[in-house]
């Protein structure tokens, strides 16, 4: 193992990442609370509980992960295709270094970002609704593994995309959607059953019930089926970057 | 076994485009030496390289580099290359130093501040270690490059068009820290299209042009056995023609009648006395002599003119 790239790449890349500490943290915390707000304090305060829990509270787990979901896959996307766009991932080409210890670097790198700014939302969240997490650890362990499935998922879009507009195309017109109809904001059980039967081919449906049932205890489908589906997405995600990788996909002649 | 430090057997490489840009290229490289590669634009220079450092993918043919396969044993391979490319590939929002450490990390050394301050003193970039590389002039960023690809110690480092749109100040330089590092047993393979520049660096060069290595010889003796010597005559007394009885020498003479040439290969030294003797006898006078070398350009021009 060449521990020493493999260090260096993600000292590179937190760097990067506290360069651009404002934006990347700051317009993700402003808008999540004005969703909490909007949704939590005007609107949910009129709404049903749903499984016993208030409105407001029922919707941190969904919008922490609209959160990091798009974040992740945006900034570890970026993070490799700088380097093709401006030619620098030359230098990665040609160092003795494997696909496993190239995506922990940059893989690791976007994920730990992820998961600091999940905790984040997570803190400001509380300061506008009332809320506590069940189970600690396993909300912990679910934001590590969606981080880093989510940043493996935009390291293959950074190195599959050839242009900006590809790049910024998966986050708005993927990613947002299956968030919102993944059950972030409602229970699936509020829906007729027919879209009930298509919503759980949505994989964001596993990840929110999976993270929404560390905080609260209530889950549409069983934690263990979440975790597996989650595990699953995590190893088909790894498994195609390093397989891009291997075979220098796009970015070799 | 292997006493070379690059060694590339019958390599070609075929573009996915379908441009043949290396064909069956065999090339051996001394430890310790400099190496120039020459040839015209497109000639599948960066090809050759980018292949050796691993930004290209090989096509058939093998190659070795200190006895290692750059293939199966490439991770021990690459911690033994450095490579400056041609283009100016440098992350445009890094300092300096930030750069430079990631590339000691990635070749897989241990941090080591005061080689890095060395180095980039030596490079004149110790006073600009803190500055973004955005700010920098292209020279500055050249100079960078070359911090990159010393940061890990390589033996062999490889420069691609290293003084290409370079300053005639930064040039002397970087000829300068060239033979540095081959004097502390680096080996240097440069590829340039400046003849003046192989003429002046290297101790072997390597003509290759269409993706073919013409000929890889030291310069030394490129120079003499391709580089055939001009005697000019200054006559004293302008002539109308050659005497018949110097038509064997194959002279040529000026329009004016006033100069005399006679080309001749530089081992064949002892044919100028007998030529000379010859001219007294024709009593045709000269008031001064000298001789002209033909550069690696003229001698470029041929080879490649004739590969044609
Ligand atoms: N990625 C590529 N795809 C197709 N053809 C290429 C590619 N890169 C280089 N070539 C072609 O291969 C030939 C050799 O290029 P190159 O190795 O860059 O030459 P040099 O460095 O000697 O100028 C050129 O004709 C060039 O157009
Ligand atoms: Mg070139």
């Amino acid at each position: 193992m060449n521990h020493h790239a493999v260090k260096a790449i993600y000292h590179f890349e937190m760097a990067r990442t506290f360069r651009t500490l404002m934006q990347s943290l700051a317009s993700p915390i402003l808008s999540t609370s004005l969703y909490f707000i909007v949704f939590g304090g005007a609107i949910g305060s009129r709404m049903m509980d749903i499984d016993g829990v208030s409105y407001a509270a029922y919707i941190v787990p969904g919008l922490i992960l609209i959160t990091v979901l798009t974040e992740s896959t945006s900034n570890a996307s970026l993070g490799i295709y700088m380097p093709k766009f401006t030619g620098t991932i030359y230098e990665v080409l040609s160092a003795p270094i494997t696909p496993f210890e190239i995506i922990l670097g940059y893989v690791g790198a976007a994920a730990t970002k992820s998961v600091l700014l999940g905790l984040l939302i997570l803190v400001s969240a509380r300061l506008f609704v009332d809320f506590s997490v069940l189970y600690p650890l396993w909300m912990l362990l679910f934001l590590v593994v969606i981080s880093v499935t989510f940043s493996l998922f935009g390291f293959i879009l950074g190195l599959w995309a050839d242009s900006f507009e590809r790049l910024g195309i998966i986050p708005t017109m993927v990613i947002t959607p299956l968030v919102f109809l993944g059950g972030s904001f409602y229970s699936i059980s509020m829906l007729p059953p027919l879209w009930q039967t298509i919503t759980m081919f949505n994989p964001v449906v596993y990840l929110v019930n999976g993270f929404r049932w560390s905080f609260y205890g209530v889950a549409d489908v069983h934690v263990g089926f979440s975790l597996a589906m989650i595990t699953l997405f995590l190893v088909t995600c790894f498994s195609i970057a390093w397989w891009m990788l291997r075979t220098s996909y796009k970015i070799k002649n | 076994m292997n006493s070379y430090i690059l060694d590339i057997q019958n390599l070609s490489k075929q573009y996915p485009s379908g441009h043949k840009a290396l064909n069956d290229v065999s090339l051996q490289v001394e430890r310790g030496k400099i190496l120039a590669l020459l040839g015209p634009n497109g000639a599948g220079k960066t090809t050759l390289i980018s292949i050796v450092c691993g930004l290209v993918k090989p096509g058939p043919g093998s190659i070795q580099v200190d006895g290692l396969d750059v293939i199966r044993d490439y991770r021990e391979v690459r911690k033994k290359i450095g490579l400056v490319p041609q283009e100016l590939s440098v992350s445009m929002f890094e300092t300096v130093w930030d750069t430079v450490t990631l590339s000691r990390g990635m070749f897989g050394k241990p941090a080591d501040p005061v080689y890095l301050e060395s180095l980039l003193r030596e490079l004149s970039l110790w006073d600009k270690r803190k500055s973004k590389i955005m700010t920098l002039s292209g020279g500055m960023k050249r100079r960078v490059l070359i911090a990159k690809a010393l940061s890990h110690q390589p033996d062999i480092l490889f420069l691609d068009e290293p003084t290409a749109g370079v300053d005639v100040e930064l040039r002397r330089d970087m000829w300068g820290l060239i033979r540095r590092l081959r004097d502390n047993g680096v080996t240097i393979i440069l590829t340039t299209h400046y003849i003046e520049e192989a003429e002046e660096m290297a101790d072997r060069i390597g003509v290759i042009n269409k993706g073919e290595l013409i000929l890889v010889e030291e310069k030394n003796t490129l120079m003499t056995r391709l580089g055939s010597k001009n005697l000019i005559l200054e006559l004293a007394e302008p002539i109308q023609q050659i005497p018949e009885a110097l038509a064997p020498y194959g002279l040529t003479l000026s329009k004016d009648g006033a100069q005399l040439v006679y080309t001749y290969d530089s081992h064949a030294g002892h044919e100028i006395s007998v030529l000379l003797r010859a001219l007294q006898e024709q009593g045709i006078e000269y008031r001064d002599l000298h001789t002209r070398q033909s550069s690696l350009e003229d001698i470029f021009v041929n080879l490649v003119a004739e590969g044609v």
